[in-house]
């Protein structure tokens, strides 16, 4: 298999045919799948079709677009005309959207044939990807392992070859996370800068769509793809996408590079995961960067105010799954009954725990108390880190503080999965970009990412420090 | 003087007359084929996001200038959470703590009724509960309309200023033709695009302290409004006299049984578990917005009303009937612009007509005034102050006017019935009659009331009957006087 943009580039050249780069991708899929369950739709026969439309635009001499011909896995939560949308939730039973999600016709109109829908912990809350109404992903790289979430699916699809690129959506991680586990690039972009429209909503102030690729470089395509302004987002970024693989290669040479200590120093991580974040940090300055080691006090606040915020715009987020207009309804005798014996049926455990969160922290007498000061704290994160921004070009850090744990490990420990998160979070709420890169594996062979974070709208230089760490990481 | 004072606050619910919904493009429409404007984000299908249309925040700046509304430089959705199957999210974004007007007033009859604030929020559905008690909690089945779901409103809240039934309807009619003259909304309550609740509490007169509320709901028409608020302040004001509690609670009004009841339950009561919508932005009107909305302000209800009664010598009621009916002000100024300078007509005639003659088709016909043609009402008050018709006639004549778009010089002349009110020829006539009867004049000046008064219908009757009936009776008799009278 190669990379996103040779495919593209050959498919453009007319050397390979995209059904070829298809069938190949198809037949890793029937090879493995049924071992990784990355997929809950195999779209077969759409992305046939897609293909044939690819290799007919070359015959004619058009340009299908930068991602010619580029199989790509789409996670669960996006909408997709006329096909299945599940959020792997037994609530959206039967229910396919009218219309396309922006990231989606984009993606197309850029020549990508989308090759299946990908499965996320339910409603992408959890970080394992075994809050799956249908059954866990499981890791590529160790089957009894799990591939790290919410995106799992799109992260496992990437790592076992069945797509050279996939989107996923990171609400507190759930892009860098699964990306670390499963030793393959993944990208949270600005906030805003990725339309979410047609991207079903988790927490919706936190929620942002990026890319999942092996290589640095395929990730920057992709983005360059999906981001730009969207006006049917309120919250898109006016202007363009920004120019990300043509300054890749220009090297780091004078860089500030931090190193957040509170994302990296901390409790429970392994010296593994430390390791690697000070072995990438002595490449950068091989390659010429200025490396130090930040503290962002707030950042350790993080946790505490995402499971506030997140669960608060869940809560709210998740009232329309009532059972009255489309998905799962259980018949009761009124209205209000037939509501929550839908919702007491349709939803997973986790979903529940989180609505109950947030409802709480909404509700009155306690708003000021929970969600209230969250918000405060979020605040003072944002502020902390822009301070940090002055002397620092870029930042680098933990992304997971683990490598991929057993299937089950933390299951019974909803609090355990929770620090899953604990050096994604906090760019969650401050709005900024930040990636995982995959740099070296550590025990028994499993994947560790390192992260990198940015200011807003930092994402070419982020592009171009990650393009340093995947270099000292020898790829 | 009653033994108590009643205490009111309005919140009224505008529809702005919008070309679209508040956060998508469906058409707002009253009155389509059910779930026909619908898409997927006024439906709150999963994934959608709201854009926020910029003409309802327009809309709203037109009537914070109307209400000398402040308009804060940012105001802030929120979601208002609750289960209802009619709202497709199950929550309402709305506006909460940064409303995008506050702190102003409406003038009602030389009383300033102060207003809290004025904020965006969208409509909801409409449910039809079908068989058994047609509630939601007893239906056998429900229906849910969603065009009306994402309508822009403004929801318009009063102080607790007003201090009677009347009050509250002369306030609610004072803002409705506000609202109507600054173009933001059709106003009919009877098609629900203004709908109002009523906070109502009683007080001894003269206390400083507000007695408890009630907030009355479901008031769909003026007459509503003043029979809940008579009936509730007389409840609440037996119950206290009785020793009795008023209870804070939502009622709804019933108008068949003329009475509040008593609405949502104490376990049915609502944390809306309000928050800042994140899937919009603040907003922030810029000056340059705000400019533009008050160049193109037009004149309000109450400048208009003033103005008529200087320029056109009317009476205050006649005034406030021409501002309040719809279309029918623009009218009644057409027609005045269209009467002829040399006709004698006046612009006091021309309003007796609009609003006796035309408001009364209006009414019967349901027809908006902008659909006659003001030019025919100038021309018969012009044909009227001409003595070319009386005023008898003028009524069938406008009557056929009205109903057949047709001239009222062409029906006078297809009747024939143009009264002879030519001075020579009057006078001819009657010199005619005199000299036929030369004793009349001489038995009328002679005799008693009685006589006189039988003399000189024998000769109104023979002159008339001369022009065959259509001679000018008040000339008849001004040259009759003068002939043989007036020796
Ligand atoms: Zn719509």
């Amino acid at each position: 298999m190669s990379g996103a943009s040779r495919i593209a580039d050959d498919v453009r050249s007319g050397a390979r045919s995209a059904r070829d780069v298809l069938d190949e991708h198809l037949e890793a899929i029937n090879r493995r799948e049924p071992d990784i369950h990355a997929f809950n739709a195999v779209l077969a026969d759409e992305a046939r079709a897609a293909a044939d439309g690819v290799d007919a635009a070359v015959a004619r001499g058009d340009d299908p677009g930068p991602l010619a011909g580029v199989p790509l896995a789409l996670k669960d939560n996006m909408c997709t005309r006329g096909l299945l949308t599940t959020c792997s939730s037994r609530i959206l039973e039967g229910w396919r959207p009218p219309y396309d999600a922006t990231v989606v016709e984009r993606v197309r109109a850029a020549g990508a044939v989308v090759i299946g829908k990908t499965n996320l912990d339910e409603f992408a809350m959890g970080s394992s990807t075994e809050n799956s109404a249908f059954g866990p992903t499981r890791n590529p790289h160790d089957l009894t392992r799990v591939p790290g979430g919410s995106s799992g699916g799109s992260a496992a699809a990437v790592a076992a070859g069945f797509a050279p690129l996939a989107l996923g959506s990171d609400t507190g991680g759930s892009i860098r996370q699964p990306a670390a586990l499963c030793g393959v690039v993944g990208v949270k972009p600005t906030y805003g800068a990725v339309s979410r429209y047609g991207l079903i909503a988790f927490a919706s102030s936190l929620d942002q769509i990026g890319p999942f690729a092996a290589t640095v470089e395929d990730a920057a395509l992709l983005l360059e793809v999906i981001a730009g302004h969207d006006s049917l987002d309120s919250t898109s970024i006016a202007g363009p996408a920004p120019q990300l693989v043509a300054g890749l290669d220009e090297g780091v040479s004078g860089l500030r590079v931090g190193i957040v200590d509170e994302m990296t120093e901390i409790d429970g991580i392994e010296p593994q995961v430390r390791d690697a974040v000070r072995a990438a940090a002595a490449g950068l300055e091989a390659a010429g960067a200025k490396v130090d080691t930040v503290s962002v006090p707030s950042a350790t606040y993080g946790i505490s105010a995402y499971y506030l915020i997140a669960p608060a715009e869940a809560s709210s987020n998740l009232a329309r799954y009532d059972g009255v207009r489309y998905g799962l309804r259980v018949d009761a005798d009124d209205v209000s009954h037939m509501n929550s014996a839908t919702r007491e049926a349709g939803f997973g455990r986790e979903v529940k725990r989180r609505i109950m969160l947030g409802t709480y922290a909404l509700s009155a007498g306690y708003y000021d108390a929970y969600y209230g000061q969250a918000q405060r704290v979020r605040t003072l994160i944002l502020r902390d880190f822009e301070r940090v921004y002055e002397q620092f070009d870029v930042l680098i850090a933990a992304t997971s503080p683990t490598v991929a744990f057993e299937l089950g490990a933390k299951t019974a420990d909803p609090l355990a999965m929770y620090l899953c998160d604990v050096c994604t979070v906090p760019v969650n709420l401050t709005g900024h970009p930040a990636m995982s890169v995959p740099f070296g594996t550590g025990d028994a062979g499993l994947p560790i990412g390192v992260q990198v974070l940015a200011p807003a709208l930092g994402e070419p230089t982020m592009f171009r420090v990650a393009r340093a760490i995947e270099q000292a990481a020898g790829r | 003087m009653t033994a108590y004072e009643t205490v009111i606050g309005l919140e009224v619910h505008c529809e702005l007359a919008t070309a679209s919904k508040m956060f998508c493009g469906c058409p707002n429409e009253f009155g389509d084929e059910p779930n026909t404007n619908v898409c997927a984000v006024c439906l709150g299908l999963p994934g959608s996001l709201p854009v926020l249309n910029a003409m309802a925040v327009e809309y709203a700046l037109r009537v914070a200038d109307a209400l000398n509304l402040r308009v804060p430089e940012r105001s802030v959705f929120s979601r208002k959470n609750y289960f209802y199957p009619d709202m497709p999210k199950n929550y309402q974004t709305s506006q909460y703590d940064e409303p995008i007007t506050i702190d102003g007033w409406l003038e009602i009859d030389g009383v300033r009724v102060g207003i809290t604030r004025a904020h965006l929020e969208e409509d909801t559905g409409k449910s039809q509960h079908v068989g058994v008690g047609g509630r939601i909690h007893d239906a056998e089945f429900s229906l849910v309309d969603y065009n009306r779901a994402g309508v822009p409103l403004l929801e318009i809240v009063s102080e607790p200023d007003i201090r009677s039934a009347e009050q509250a309807k002369r306030y609610v009619e004072e803002l409705r033709a506000t609202l109507l003259a600054v173009g933001v909304s059709d106003v009919k309550m009877e098609e629900g695009s203004l709908r109002i609740d009523a906070n109502v509490s009683v007080r001894t007169p003269g206390s400083p302290e507000f007695g408890t509320r009630a907030e009355i709901k479901n008031l769909n028409s003026l007459r509503s409004l003043l029979r809940a608020i008579e009936y509730e302040s007389d409840r609440q004001w037996s119950l206290t006299q009785a020793g009795e509690k008023v209870v804070q609670e939502t009622r709804h009004w019933d108008e068949e049984s003329g009475r509040t009841i008593s609405g949502r339950s104490k376990e049915e009561a609502h944390d809306y578990r309000y928050f800042p919508e994140p899937d919009l932005v603040p907003v922030e009107p810029t000056q340059e917005m705000r400019e533009r909305v008050r160049a193109s302000m037009p004149e309000l209800p109450a400048a208009q009303r003033a103005r008529y009664i200087e320029q056109w010598g009317i009476g205050a009621e006649d005034a406030r009937v021409l501002v309040d009916v719809p279309g029918l002000a623009a009218y009644a100024e057409r027609a005045v612009a269209a009467l002829p300078g040399d006709s004698g007509g006046s612009a006091k005639d021309v309003v007796n007509w609009v609003r006796q003659e035309v408001l009364a088709y209006i009414n019967e016909t349901g027809l908006s005034p902008a659909v006659l043609a003001p030019e025919m009402l100038a021309e018969l008050v012009a044909l009227v102050a001409a003595g070319t018709i009386s005023r008898q006639q003028a009524k069938d004549v406008l009557a056929e006017s009205l109903r057949d778009e047709k001239w009222p010089r062409t029906i006078v002349e297809e009747r024939g019935i143009a009264q002879v009110s030519d001075e020579g020829a009057i006078a001819d006539v009657i010199d005619r009659v005199l000299a036929a009867n030369p004793n009349v004049a001489e038995e009328y000046r002679a005799g008693d009331e009685a006589a006189k008064k039988k003399k000189w219908g024998f000769l109104m009757g023979q002159v008339m009957r001369e022009l065959k009936g259509r001679g000018n009776a008040q000339v008849i008799n001004r040259i009759l006087e003068q002939r043989v009278a007036g020796e």
